[in-house]
C-alpha cells in the first residue's frame, strides 16, 4: 500500500517586494518563502515556483530519499506532506489522510525531524519529550516511561534534566528524533537530518535511522549528500527546480549512471572548441562544454587525460584544474541536471 | 523501543491538546516568573512611586490623584503584561528559534494553538494586575473612594481587557519582523500608554475636546475607565457599559486579526 502519495503537486510562493529585498523570516518547514529555493524558477520575480507538478508514491515501510541540491523543492515537499505548507495545486495524502482536507489526521500519524534542531528551549530535555507527548494525548507516566526508553537508546539518559542548550549539536538532533518518535507515528519525515553534524555524529545517526527502518516505519528523508542517500535509502527521487527527474530503487539509479569515468577540466576560457576536439578522441563517449568547464565521459578511466589536455591546448586553452569521478549517483545527477549537487 | 502502531492512532480531543499547551505555557511562565514580573510590573511600579508617592508628598499633585491613578496603573500593568507575554514569544518563535514548530505539529487545528497562546496571555495579564494591586496600596497608602463592592465588574473588566491586549499581542507578535520589535514599544505601546487615560481621567480631557475623542481609538482608555467605574465609582468616569461594550468589540476585532495573522505565519 502507498503510505504517501502526491499528484501533480505544485507550490508557488508569491514574492512580495519585502520578500524580494529581505531575508526570509520563514519557519523551518515552510511558511512564506521557506525552502524558498534560491535556484527555483522565478517568474518575472513576482512569484517563485518551488514545485512544478510533483508525482510521488512512497510505499509503507520504505526508506525513501528525496535527493536534490539546495533549492530543489525538497523542503517544500516535506512542508506540504507535514501540513505546514499549503500546496498551490495538486493533491497529497499521508497514511490515508489528505494533507489539505484533514491535516489534523495527518499530524497524528507523522513524526517530523527538522533540518535545524528546534527544541523547546524553555523546557529541559525530559520536559521536551513529555510535553510533546501530552500534545498527542499521552498520559504523563507513560510519556516519562517512553522518554526514558528513547533517551537510553540514544545514550542520553543522564541528560534528562539538563537544559537543552547544554546538549551538543548531535545530541540535540537525537532529541529531535526522540521527539518525533515518542507518539509512535507510522511515518517519519527527516529534513537534511545530518547537516551540521560532525562525521562521528552523522554515522551514529545513520545507525539510528537504520534501526527505525528495520522496525518497519516509513521514512522520508531529504538530503543533498549522495553517500547518505546511497547508504540508507531503498528508493530515491532525484528532484531539481521543483521537478522529478528520476525515481527508482537506489541500486537501479546507480546502474543508470552514465557509463565510464567523468573527467572535468577547468579551462581558462570557453570550452566549446576544446569539447569538439576531445569528442574525436578514442575512449570518449561524450564531451561537452559547460562554460569554462569541459566535461568528458571516458570509457578508459583517467588514461585519456593527457590526450584531453593536449586537445584543449591545441584549442588554445590552458587547463587549470582536473577532477575525476567514478560512475555514481553524483555523475547521474550531473547528467540529469547539468549541475553539481552542492 | 516501541513498535510502530499498525492502525491509525486514536483521535486526540481538542480540549486535551489545548490543556497540554496551556500547561506548557504555565510551566514556562512559572520558571520565568521573577523576570516576567520585572518586565511587566517595573514600569507601573516606578510610576506609582513617582506619581502616587513622591509628588503627593511634595504637594505637587492634589490629594485625590491616587484615586485616579490606581485604576489606570492596574490597566497599564494588565495591558503591558498581556501584550508582551504573547507578542515576545511569537516574535522569537516565528522569527528565529522556530521553537513553536513542535506545537504546530500537534494534532489540532492551527487556530487552537493561537487561541491557547492568547488565553495564556490573559492569565498572565490578570496575574500581573493582581500583583500590582497590593503594591499600589503599599506605596500610596490608603486610597480614598476605593471600593471592592463591585468585584464582579472588576473581574469582568480585567478579563475583557486582558483578552483584548493578549489578542493584540498575538496580532503584533505575528505581524512584525523581529528586527522591528523595538519599534513596537516606541511606536505603539508608549503612545498607547500615554494617551490611554491611565494617568489622568477621560473626563479630564473635557478641557481638550479634540483629544477627548481622538483617544477613543485607544483600547487602554476603556480598560482604565472601566477600572475606574468598577473600583472608584464615585469618581467621574466613562459609563461602565460603554467601556465594557467597547472592549468586547475591540477584543473580537483583535482576536480575528490575531488568529488570521498567526495562521498566515504558521502555514505557508
Amino acid at each position: 500500500m502507498n503510505e504517501i502519495r502526491t499528484e501533480a503537486l505544485r507550490k508557488v510562493y508569491p514574492l512580495s517586494p519585502a520578500k524580494r529585498r529581505g531575508p526570509s523570516t520563514a519557519m523551518a518547514f515552510g511558511p512564506p518563502g521557506a525552502g524558498a529555493p534560491p535556484g527555483a524558477a522565478a517568474n518575472g520575480a513576482r512569484e517563485l515556483v518551488a514545485l512544478e507538478g510533483l508525482d510521488l508514491e512512497v510505499r509503507g515501510g520504505e526508506f525513501f530519499g528525496l535527493l536534490g541540491p539546495n533549492g530543489a523543492g525538497k523542503t517544500t515537499t516535506i512542508g506540504i506532506l507535514t501540513t505546514r505548507v499549503l500546496a498551490s495545486a495538486g493533491r497529497a495524502s499521508v497514511a490515508g489522510a489528505d494533507v489539505i482536507n484533514d491535516p489534523v489526521a495527518v499530524r497524528r500519524r507523522i513524526g517530523v525531524v527538522p533540518q535545524r534542531a528546534n527544541p523547546d528551549r524553555s523546557l529541559n530535555v525530559l520536559e521536551n519529550l513529555v510535553f510533546h507527548s501530552a500534545y498527542f494525548g499521552i498520559a504523563r507516566t507513560e510519556a516519562v516511561r517512553r522518554a526514558m526508553v528513547h533517551l537510553e537508546q540514544f545514550a542520553m539518559q543522564d541528560k534528562a534534566h539538563e537544559k537543552v542548550d547544554a546538549l551538543s549539536g548531535g545530541q540535540q538532533q537525537r532529541l529531535m528524533i526522540a521527539r518525533a518518535l515518542i507518539h509512535e507515528p507510522g511515518v517519519i519525515f527527516l529534513d537534511e537530518p545530518t547537516v551540521g553534524l560532525d562525521p562521528q555524529a552523522r554515522l551514529a545517526l545513520w545507525d539510528v535511522l537504520r534501526d527505525l527502518h528495520r522496525q518497519g516505519r516509513t521514512i522520508v528523508m531529504t538530503t543533498h549528500y549522495m553517500e547518505e542517500a546511497e547508504q540508507l535509502c531503498d528508493r530515491l527521487a532525484i528532484i531539481d527546480r521543483g521537478r522529478l527527474l528520476a525515481l527508482d530503487a537506489t541500486a537501479a539509479l546507480k546502474a543508470r549512471a552514465p557509463g565510464g569515468t567523468l573527467i572535468e577540466l577547468s579551462l581558462d576560457g570557453p570550452a566549446d572548441d576544446a569539447a569538439t576536439r576531445v569528442r574525436a578522441l578514442e575512449h570518449v563517449s561524450k564531451s561537452e562544454a559547460v562554460g569554462e568547464t569541459l566535461r568528458i565521459h571516458s570509457t578508459a578511466g583517467g588514461r585519456i587525460i593527457s590526450a584531453a589536455i593536449e586537445a584543449a591546448e591545441s584549442a588554445g586553452r590552458l587547463v587549470r584544474n582536473i577532477t575525476l569521478k567514478e560512475p555514481s549517483l553524483e555523475t547521474l545527477f550531473i547528467e540529469l541536471t547539468g549541475r553539481k549537487l552542492d | 523501543m516501541n513498535e510502530p502502531t499498525a492502525n491509525p492512532p486514536m483521535p486526540v480531543r481538542t480540549s486535551t491538546v489545548f490543556i497540554a499547551l496551556l500547561r506548557r505555557d504555565v510551566r514556562v511562565a512559572m520558571k520565568e516568573l521573577p523576570f516576567f514580573l520585572l518586565r511587566t510590573v517595573m514600569q507601573p511600579v516606578l510610576f506609582l512611586i513617582v506619581f502616587g508617592f513622591l509628588l503627593p508628598k511634595m504637594g505637587m499633585v492634589r490629594g485625590g490623584y491616587q484615586t485616579t491613578l490606581l485604576p489606570g496603573i492596574l490597566a497599564v500593568s494588565l495591558a503591558l503584561s498581556a501584550i508582551q507575554s504573547v507578542a515576545l514569544p511569537m516574535v522569537q518563535d516565528f522569527g528565529w528559534t522556530k521553537e513553536i514548530e513542535d506545537r504546530l505539529l500537534a494534532p489540532v487545528a492551527t487556530w487552537v494553538i493561537a487561541a491557547e497562546k492568547i488565553v495564556a496571555g490573559v492569565i498572565q495579564g490578570v496575574v500581573s494586575a493582581l500583583f500590582v494591586l497590593p503594591l499600589a496600596r503599599l506605596i500610596m497608602g490608603p486610597i480614598p473612594n476605593l471600593t471592592f463592592g463591585h468585584a464582579g465588574d472588576v473581574l469582568l473588566i480585567t478579563v475583557l481587557g486582558a483578552t483584548a491586549f493578549s489578542a493584540l499581542g498575538m496580532w503584533l507578535g505575528t505581524g512584525i519582523a523581529p528586527q522591528q520589535i523595538g519599534l513596537m514599544f516606541s511606536a505603539i505601546i508608549a503612545p498607547m500608554m500615554f494617551f490611554g487615560c491611565a494617568y489622568y481621567p477621560w473626563r479630564g480631557l473635557d478641557a481638550v475636546p479634540v483629544m477627548k475623542y481622538a483617544v477613543l481609538v485607544n483600547p487602554l482608555v476603556y480598560v482604565a475607565e472601566g477600572m475606574r467605574g468598577a473600583l472608584t465609582p464615585d469618581v467621574p468616569h466613562m459609563p461602565l457599559p460603554a467601556s465594557m461594550g467597547a472592549l468586547l468589540v475591540i477584543a473580537a476585532l483583535f482576536w480575528t486579526a490575531g488568529l488570521r495573522s498567526f495562521r498566515k505565519r504558521a502555514i505557508g
